[in-house]
Protein backbone atom coordinates (compact mmCIF):
# COMPACT_ATOMS: atom_id res chain seq x y z
CA UNK A 1 0.00 0.00 0.00
CA UNK A 2 1.39 3.43 -0.80
CA UNK A 3 2.22 5.35 2.11
CA UNK A 4 0.02 8.10 1.44
CA UNK A 5 -3.12 5.91 1.93
CA UNK A 6 -2.21 5.35 5.36
CA UNK A 7 -2.45 7.20 8.49
CA UNK A 8 0.21 9.50 9.73
CA UNK A 9 1.43 9.01 13.13
CA UNK A 10 3.21 12.17 14.05
CA UNK A 11 5.94 12.30 16.99
CA UNK A 12 8.12 14.58 19.27
CA UNK A 13 11.10 13.91 21.54
CA UNK A 14 12.11 12.07 22.84
CA UNK A 15 9.95 9.28 20.72
CA UNK A 16 10.59 11.22 17.38
CA UNK A 17 14.62 9.93 18.47
CA UNK A 18 13.57 6.65 19.38
CA UNK A 19 11.96 6.28 15.98
CA UNK A 20 15.30 6.87 13.86
CA UNK A 21 14.72 10.66 13.95
CA UNK A 22 11.81 10.98 11.93
CA UNK A 23 8.56 12.83 13.00
CA UNK A 24 6.28 11.59 10.59
CA UNK A 25 5.45 7.66 10.00
CA UNK A 26 2.68 6.46 7.51
CA UNK A 27 1.39 3.15 9.15
CA UNK A 28 -1.60 0.67 8.43
CA UNK A 29 -4.53 -0.03 10.99
CA UNK A 30 -8.24 0.92 11.75
CA UNK A 31 -7.46 2.37 15.27
CA UNK A 32 -5.33 4.75 16.94
CA UNK A 33 -4.25 1.56 18.64
CA UNK A 34 -3.50 -0.47 15.48
CA UNK A 35 -1.14 2.21 13.72
CA UNK A 36 0.77 2.80 17.22
CA UNK A 37 1.02 -0.68 17.38
CA UNK A 38 1.99 -1.37 13.59
CA UNK A 39 4.82 2.18 14.82
CA UNK A 40 5.94 0.13 17.60
CA UNK A 41 6.56 -3.24 15.35
CA UNK A 42 8.34 -0.68 12.17
CA UNK A 43 10.44 0.71 15.43
CA UNK A 44 11.42 -1.42 17.71
CA UNK A 45 13.03 0.89 19.96
CA UNK A 46 9.82 2.25 20.72
CA UNK A 47 8.21 -0.66 22.21
CA UNK A 48 6.69 -0.16 25.63
CA UNK A 49 7.10 4.02 25.23
CA UNK A 50 3.56 4.56 24.14
CA UNK A 51 1.44 1.29 24.76
CA UNK A 52 2.18 -0.75 28.22
CA UNK A 53 2.36 -4.66 27.90
CA UNK A 54 -1.14 -4.74 27.64
CA UNK A 55 -1.32 -2.54 24.03
CA UNK A 56 -3.20 -0.03 25.88
CA UNK A 57 -2.17 4.15 25.59
CA UNK A 58 0.07 5.23 28.82
CA UNK A 59 -1.85 6.85 31.18
CA UNK A 60 -0.25 10.22 30.29
CA UNK A 61 0.00 9.99 26.67
CA UNK A 62 -2.57 12.03 25.04
CA UNK A 63 -3.03 11.37 21.42
CA UNK A 64 -5.18 13.95 18.82
CA UNK A 65 -7.00 12.41 15.91
CA UNK A 66 -6.49 15.91 13.38
CA UNK A 67 -6.90 18.05 16.10
CA UNK A 68 -8.98 16.19 18.30
CA UNK A 69 -8.54 14.37 21.28
CA UNK A 70 -8.60 10.36 20.07
CA UNK A 71 -7.96 7.58 22.65
CA UNK A 72 -6.76 3.87 21.64
CA UNK A 73 -10.48 2.53 19.91
CA UNK A 74 -10.59 5.90 17.68
CA UNK A 75 -10.97 4.83 14.30
CA UNK A 76 -8.62 6.63 12.03
CA UNK A 77 -8.56 6.85 7.91
CA UNK A 78 -6.06 7.30 5.50
CA UNK A 79 -6.68 11.46 5.68
CA UNK A 80 -5.75 11.23 9.64
CA UNK A 81 -2.87 12.24 11.46
CA UNK A 82 -2.44 11.26 14.92
CA UNK A 83 -0.09 13.11 17.03
CA UNK A 84 1.32 11.72 19.98
CA UNK A 85 2.03 14.29 23.07
CA UNK A 86 3.01 14.21 26.75
CA UNK A 87 0.02 14.88 28.74
CA UNK A 88 0.51 17.88 31.14
CA UNK A 89 -1.42 15.48 33.92
CA UNK A 90 2.33 13.66 33.97
CA UNK A 91 4.80 16.67 34.58
CA UNK A 92 6.28 17.23 38.14
CA UNK B 1 37.37 8.23 46.32
CA UNK B 2 34.05 7.10 46.88
CA UNK B 3 31.72 7.66 43.78
CA UNK B 4 27.72 8.17 44.97
CA UNK B 5 25.06 7.48 42.44
CA UNK B 6 22.25 9.65 43.95
CA UNK B 7 19.30 8.50 41.87
CA UNK B 8 16.56 11.95 42.37
CA UNK B 9 13.12 13.50 41.34
CA UNK B 10 15.26 15.21 38.29
CA UNK B 11 17.85 13.13 37.48
CA UNK B 12 20.68 10.94 38.16
CA UNK B 13 23.65 12.54 40.12
CA UNK B 14 27.31 11.49 40.17
CA UNK B 15 29.44 12.70 43.00
CA UNK B 16 33.15 12.15 43.95
CA UNK B 17 35.03 12.70 46.95
CA UNK B 18 35.58 11.60 50.61
CA UNK B 19 34.00 12.31 53.30
CA UNK B 20 37.32 14.07 54.78
CA UNK B 21 38.17 16.23 52.03
CA UNK B 22 33.92 16.56 50.51
CA UNK B 23 32.41 15.67 47.52
CA UNK B 24 31.66 17.14 44.02
CA UNK B 25 29.06 16.60 41.06
CA UNK B 26 31.13 14.93 38.49
CA UNK B 27 27.66 14.24 36.23
CA UNK B 28 24.23 14.36 35.81
CA UNK B 29 22.18 12.22 33.50
CA UNK B 30 18.41 12.19 32.60
CA UNK B 31 17.94 15.04 33.43
CA UNK B 32 14.54 16.40 34.43
CA UNK B 33 13.22 12.73 34.50
CA UNK B 34 13.01 10.62 37.66
CA UNK B 35 15.66 7.93 38.70
CA UNK B 36 14.25 6.16 40.89
CA UNK B 37 17.39 3.92 41.58
CA UNK B 38 21.07 3.56 40.83
CA UNK B 39 24.02 1.48 41.00
CA UNK B 40 27.36 0.46 39.72
CA UNK B 41 27.49 -3.25 39.10
CA UNK B 42 30.10 -4.48 40.13
CA UNK B 43 31.33 -7.13 37.56
CA UNK B 44 31.13 -5.39 34.87
CA UNK B 45 31.53 -2.30 35.88
CA UNK B 46 28.59 -0.20 34.01
CA UNK B 47 26.16 1.86 35.78
CA UNK B 48 22.65 1.07 35.84
CA UNK B 49 19.85 3.45 36.22
CA UNK B 50 16.09 3.03 36.54
CA UNK B 51 14.20 5.32 35.36
CA UNK B 52 10.49 5.68 35.27
CA UNK B 53 9.08 8.89 32.88
CA UNK B 54 5.50 9.48 34.26
CA UNK B 55 5.09 9.51 30.15
CA UNK B 56 7.02 6.78 28.74
CA UNK B 57 6.78 3.82 31.68
CA UNK B 58 9.56 2.61 34.05
CA UNK B 59 12.81 1.61 31.57
CA UNK B 60 16.33 0.74 32.80
CA UNK B 61 19.44 2.04 31.11
CA UNK B 62 23.02 1.10 31.32
CA UNK B 63 26.51 2.63 30.80
CA UNK B 64 30.17 2.12 30.97
CA UNK B 65 30.44 5.73 31.63
CA UNK B 66 27.42 8.12 33.25
CA UNK B 67 28.48 11.19 31.67
CA UNK B 68 28.57 9.20 28.49
CA UNK B 69 25.91 7.50 25.97
CA UNK B 70 23.68 5.38 27.58
CA UNK B 71 21.77 2.12 26.30
CA UNK B 72 18.52 0.82 26.95
CA UNK B 73 17.98 -2.39 28.41
CA UNK B 74 15.93 -5.31 27.08
CA UNK B 75 13.19 -7.38 28.34
CA UNK B 76 12.14 -5.05 31.40
CA UNK B 77 8.50 -5.92 30.74
CA UNK B 78 6.02 -8.10 31.93
CA UNK B 79 4.09 -10.50 29.16
CA UNK B 80 2.44 -8.83 26.39
CA UNK B 81 -1.19 -8.57 26.41
CA UNK B 82 -1.65 -9.86 30.01
CA UNK B 83 -3.54 -8.13 32.77
CA UNK B 84 -0.74 -6.07 34.33
CA UNK B 85 1.93 -3.41 32.96
CA UNK B 86 5.47 -2.76 35.06
CA UNK B 87 4.71 0.39 36.95
CA UNK B 88 8.05 0.91 38.31
CA UNK B 89 11.39 -0.11 39.32
CA UNK B 90 12.44 -0.32 42.82
CA UNK B 91 16.16 -2.19 43.59
CA UNK B 92 18.95 -3.66 41.27
CA UNK B 93 20.84 -5.70 43.36
CA UNK B 94 24.32 -7.86 42.15
CA UNK B 95 24.11 -11.50 43.10
CA UNK B 96 26.59 -14.76 43.21
CA UNK B 97 28.39 -15.22 39.71
CA UNK B 98 27.65 -12.27 38.24
CA UNK B 99 23.98 -12.27 38.06
CA UNK B 100 21.89 -9.48 38.91
CA UNK B 101 18.20 -9.01 39.86
CA UNK B 102 15.91 -6.43 39.90
CA UNK B 103 12.76 -5.47 41.51
CA UNK B 104 9.68 -3.40 40.83
CA UNK B 105 6.01 -2.96 40.88
CA UNK B 106 3.63 -4.84 40.76
CA UNK B 107 6.00 -7.38 42.87
CA UNK B 108 8.35 -9.07 40.01
CA UNK B 109 11.94 -9.85 40.33
CA UNK B 110 13.75 -9.93 36.90
CA UNK B 111 17.30 -11.59 36.23
CA UNK B 112 20.47 -10.54 34.02
CA UNK B 113 23.21 -12.39 33.17
CA UNK B 114 24.97 -10.16 30.68
CA UNK B 115 25.86 -6.91 33.15
CA UNK B 116 22.13 -5.73 32.89
CA UNK B 117 21.77 -5.49 28.95
CA UNK B 118 19.10 -8.17 28.73
CA UNK B 119 16.66 -9.28 31.50
CA UNK B 120 13.91 -12.21 32.06
CA UNK B 121 11.31 -11.91 34.29
CA UNK B 122 11.71 -14.41 37.30
CA UNK B 123 7.99 -16.79 36.58
CA UNK B 124 7.83 -18.94 39.67
CA UNK B 125 7.06 -15.42 41.37
CA UNK B 126 5.51 -13.66 38.56
CA UNK B 127 3.33 -17.11 38.72
CA UNK B 128 2.63 -17.49 42.22
CA UNK B 129 -0.40 -18.95 42.95
CA UNK B 130 -1.17 -16.82 45.81
CA UNK B 131 -0.11 -14.03 43.75
CA UNK B 132 -4.10 -12.86 43.34
CA UNK B 133 -4.40 -12.13 47.12
CA UNK B 134 -1.43 -9.95 47.28
CA UNK B 135 -2.10 -5.95 47.98
CA UNK B 136 -0.03 -2.89 47.54
CA UNK B 137 1.45 -0.85 50.59
CA UNK B 138 1.75 2.87 49.99
CA UNK B 139 3.91 2.86 47.41
CA UNK B 140 2.52 0.03 45.36
CA UNK B 141 3.43 -3.58 45.25
CA UNK B 142 6.60 -3.00 45.15
CA UNK B 143 9.58 -6.07 45.49
CA UNK B 144 11.82 -3.13 47.17
CA UNK B 145 14.88 -5.85 48.89
CA UNK B 146 16.65 -8.20 47.61
CA UNK B 147 19.18 -10.04 49.74
CA UNK B 148 21.73 -12.85 48.00
CA UNK B 149 23.48 -15.58 50.46
CA UNK B 150 27.12 -15.05 49.89
CA UNK B 151 28.64 -18.28 48.08
CA UNK B 152 25.65 -19.90 47.82
CA UNK B 153 23.85 -18.55 44.72
CA UNK B 154 20.64 -20.55 45.23
CA UNK B 155 19.90 -19.05 48.11
CA UNK B 156 18.01 -15.69 48.10
CA UNK B 157 15.40 -13.25 50.09
CA UNK B 158 12.95 -10.81 49.36
CA UNK B 159 11.13 -8.46 50.56
CA UNK B 160 7.89 -6.66 49.22
CA UNK B 161 5.37 -4.34 50.56
CA UNK B 162 2.99 -5.45 51.54
CA UNK B 163 3.53 -9.01 51.06
CA UNK B 164 6.28 -9.50 53.52
CA UNK B 165 9.49 -11.78 53.18
CA UNK B 166 10.22 -14.45 50.71
CA UNK B 167 12.50 -17.50 50.47
CA UNK B 168 13.86 -19.46 48.27
CA UNK B 169 16.85 -21.72 48.57
CA UNK B 170 16.26 -24.13 45.34
CA UNK B 171 17.82 -21.38 42.53
CA UNK B 172 14.15 -19.53 42.11
CA UNK B 173 12.32 -22.62 41.88
CA UNK B 174 10.16 -22.53 44.62
CA UNK B 175 9.06 -19.96 47.42
CA UNK B 176 8.06 -19.89 51.24
CA UNK B 177 7.41 -17.01 53.74
CA UNK B 178 9.36 -15.68 56.35
CA UNK B 179 7.03 -14.15 58.55
CA UNK B 180 6.67 -15.75 62.03
CA UNK B 181 7.01 -13.00 64.48
CA UNK B 182 6.46 -10.16 62.58
CA UNK B 183 3.72 -8.10 64.19
CA UNK B 184 1.98 -5.41 61.93
CA UNK B 185 0.11 -2.73 64.14
CA UNK B 186 -1.76 -2.14 61.00
CA UNK B 187 -4.32 -4.17 61.85
CA UNK B 188 -5.89 -5.02 65.26
CA UNK B 189 -4.41 -7.47 67.63
CA UNK B 190 -6.55 -10.74 66.75
CA UNK B 191 -6.60 -10.15 63.43
CA UNK B 192 -4.42 -12.58 61.44
CA UNK B 193 -2.33 -10.52 58.84
CA UNK B 194 -1.56 -13.20 56.19
CA UNK B 195 0.56 -12.06 54.25
CA UNK B 196 -0.50 -8.03 54.83
CA UNK B 197 3.05 -7.37 55.84
CA UNK B 198 4.48 -3.85 55.31
CA UNK B 199 8.50 -4.61 55.35
CA UNK B 200 10.61 -1.39 54.69
CA UNK B 201 14.26 -2.76 53.84
CA UNK B 202 15.97 -6.47 54.16
CA UNK B 203 19.53 -7.16 55.07
CA UNK B 204 21.82 -9.52 55.50
CA UNK B 205 24.91 -9.60 57.97
CA UNK B 206 27.64 -10.50 55.69
CA UNK B 207 30.00 -12.33 58.12
CA UNK B 208 26.40 -14.56 59.73
CA UNK B 209 24.36 -14.69 56.91
CA UNK B 210 22.07 -16.41 58.91
CA UNK B 211 21.46 -13.21 60.66
CA UNK B 212 18.99 -10.66 58.74
CA UNK B 213 17.58 -7.71 59.85
CA UNK B 214 14.69 -5.75 58.84
CA UNK B 215 13.25 -2.20 58.97
CA UNK B 216 9.47 -2.80 59.06
CA UNK B 217 6.28 -0.72 58.80
CA UNK B 218 6.19 0.29 62.90
CA UNK B 219 9.00 -2.42 63.69
CA UNK B 220 12.54 -3.17 63.81
CA UNK B 221 13.37 -7.03 63.69
CA UNK B 222 16.41 -9.37 63.72
CA UNK B 223 16.30 -12.62 62.20
CA UNK B 224 18.85 -15.47 63.63
CA UNK B 225 17.49 -18.38 61.39
CA UNK B 226 18.00 -16.72 58.30
CA UNK B 227 14.55 -14.82 58.00
CA UNK B 228 12.45 -17.83 58.75
CA UNK B 229 11.38 -15.94 62.22
CA UNK B 230 11.96 -12.85 63.79
CA UNK B 231 12.18 -11.06 66.83
CA UNK B 232 11.32 -7.27 67.70
CA UNK B 233 14.43 -5.01 68.67
CA UNK B 234 12.80 -1.52 68.14
CA UNK B 235 12.85 -0.80 72.22
CA UNK B 236 15.55 2.02 72.33
CA UNK B 237 14.93 3.96 69.30
CA UNK B 238 12.66 6.96 69.71
CA UNK B 239 10.28 5.74 66.91
CA UNK B 240 10.43 2.61 65.26
CA UNK B 241 9.31 3.73 61.82
CA UNK B 242 11.35 4.68 59.16
CA UNK B 243 12.52 2.98 55.48
CA UNK B 244 16.30 2.46 55.11
CA UNK B 245 18.18 0.29 56.99
CA UNK B 246 22.65 -0.10 56.79
CA UNK B 247 24.81 -3.17 58.23
CA UNK B 248 28.57 -2.64 58.71
CA UNK B 249 29.55 -6.08 56.80
CA UNK B 250 32.51 -6.35 59.45
CA UNK B 251 30.26 -6.85 61.90
CA UNK B 252 27.13 -9.07 61.98
CA UNK B 253 25.66 -7.35 65.54
CA UNK B 254 25.46 -4.16 63.76
CA UNK B 255 22.35 -2.05 62.11
CA UNK B 256 22.15 1.74 61.67
CA UNK B 257 18.68 3.44 61.11
CA UNK B 258 17.24 6.47 60.76
CA UNK B 259 14.00 6.51 62.47
CA UNK B 260 11.17 9.05 61.02
CA UNK B 261 8.30 10.36 63.66
CA UNK B 262 5.43 7.73 62.71
CA UNK B 263 3.52 6.12 60.03
CA UNK B 264 1.58 9.40 59.95
CA UNK B 265 4.42 12.08 60.15
CA UNK B 266 7.32 10.63 58.21
CA UNK B 267 9.93 13.07 59.31
CA UNK B 268 12.92 12.82 61.32
CA UNK B 269 11.48 13.12 65.34
CA UNK B 270 11.63 16.07 67.19
CA UNK B 271 13.02 18.41 64.18
CA UNK B 272 16.52 16.39 64.93
CA UNK B 273 18.25 14.24 61.92
CA UNK B 274 19.63 11.25 63.59
CA UNK B 275 21.02 7.72 62.70
CA UNK B 276 20.85 5.27 65.38
CA UNK B 277 23.35 2.86 65.79
CA UNK B 278 23.29 -1.03 67.36
CA UNK B 279 26.64 -2.97 67.64
CA UNK B 280 25.15 -5.59 69.86
CA UNK B 281 22.09 -6.75 67.39
CA UNK B 282 19.48 -4.30 68.81
CA UNK B 283 19.77 -4.82 72.60
CA UNK B 284 20.65 -1.23 72.81
CA UNK B 285 20.51 1.49 70.00
CA UNK B 286 22.51 4.70 70.29
CA UNK B 287 21.52 8.27 68.34
CA UNK B 288 24.45 9.25 65.83
CA UNK B 289 24.21 12.81 64.79
CA UNK B 290 27.29 14.72 65.53
CA UNK B 291 27.26 17.36 62.44
CA UNK B 292 23.64 16.35 61.50
CA UNK B 293 21.01 19.05 61.25
CA UNK B 294 19.63 19.12 64.84
CA UNK B 295 16.76 22.22 65.00
CA UNK B 296 13.96 22.18 62.73
CA UNK B 297 14.98 19.71 60.33
CA UNK B 298 12.12 18.06 59.10
CA UNK B 299 13.76 15.57 56.57
CA UNK B 300 12.15 12.57 54.86
CA UNK B 301 14.61 9.77 54.18
CA UNK B 302 12.97 6.90 51.23
CA UNK B 303 13.32 3.35 51.23
CA UNK B 304 16.76 3.18 49.01
CA UNK B 305 18.66 6.83 50.08
CA UNK B 306 21.28 5.31 52.52
CA UNK B 307 23.99 3.09 51.80
CA UNK B 308 27.51 2.22 53.11
CA UNK B 309 31.07 2.08 51.75
CA UNK B 310 34.07 0.01 53.76
CA UNK B 311 33.41 -1.63 56.90
CA UNK B 312 34.85 -1.53 60.63
CA UNK B 313 35.97 1.56 61.52
CA UNK B 314 36.93 3.18 58.07
CA UNK B 315 33.20 2.33 57.42
CA UNK B 316 31.38 5.30 55.05
CA UNK B 317 27.76 6.11 55.25
CA UNK B 318 25.66 8.25 53.34
CA UNK B 319 21.77 9.20 53.29
CA UNK B 320 20.06 11.96 51.50
CA UNK B 321 16.67 12.90 51.92
CA UNK B 322 13.90 14.24 49.93
CA UNK B 323 14.67 17.97 51.07
CA UNK B 324 17.73 17.59 48.41
CA UNK B 325 20.50 16.86 51.33
CA UNK B 326 22.79 14.21 50.79
CA UNK B 327 25.55 13.33 54.65
CA UNK B 328 28.03 11.74 54.63
CA UNK B 329 30.05 10.30 57.29
CA UNK B 330 33.76 8.57 57.10
CA UNK B 331 33.86 7.01 60.95
CA UNK B 332 30.87 5.26 60.99
CA UNK B 333 28.55 7.18 62.69
CA UNK B 334 30.27 9.53 64.73
CA UNK B 335 30.82 12.60 62.47
CA UNK B 336 28.58 13.65 60.03
CA UNK B 337 28.77 16.37 57.02
CA UNK B 338 27.11 17.33 54.08
CA UNK B 339 27.85 16.27 50.91
CA UNK B 340 25.52 18.22 48.54
CA UNK B 341 22.69 20.40 49.81
CA UNK B 342 21.03 21.17 47.10
CA UNK B 343 19.85 18.53 45.06
CA UNK B 344 16.28 17.53 43.87
CA UNK B 345 14.20 15.25 46.34
CA UNK B 346 16.99 12.23 46.95
CA UNK B 347 14.88 8.91 45.69
CA UNK B 348 18.07 6.38 46.01
CA UNK B 349 21.87 7.23 47.15
CA UNK B 350 24.22 4.32 46.24
CA UNK B 351 28.07 3.96 46.76
CA UNK B 352 30.62 2.86 44.27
Amino acid sequence: MHATTMTTVRLREPLRRLAGGRADHALEGATVADVLAALEREQPALAGWILDERGRLRRHINVYVSGERGAGDTPVGPEDRVDVLPAISGGA
Amino acid sequence: MTELLVGTKKGLFVLEGTPADGFEVTARAFAGEPVEYAMRDPASGRVLAAVTSAFYGPKLHYADDAGGEWAQAAGVALPEAGEQALERLWVIVAGESGRLFMGGDPGVLFESDDGGATWSLVRSLWEHPTRPDWQPGGGGLCLHSIVPWPGEPEKLALAMSAVGVWLTDDGLRTWRHGNEGIRPRYVPEDAEPGMALCVHDLHRAAARPERMFMQFHGGVYRSDDAGASWTDIGAGLPSDFGFPMVLDPADPDSAYVIPLEADMDRVTPGGQVRVYETRDAGATWSARGDGLPAEHAYLTILRQAFDRAGSGDALELYFGSTSGAVFGSGDAGRSWSAVAEHLPPVYSVRTA
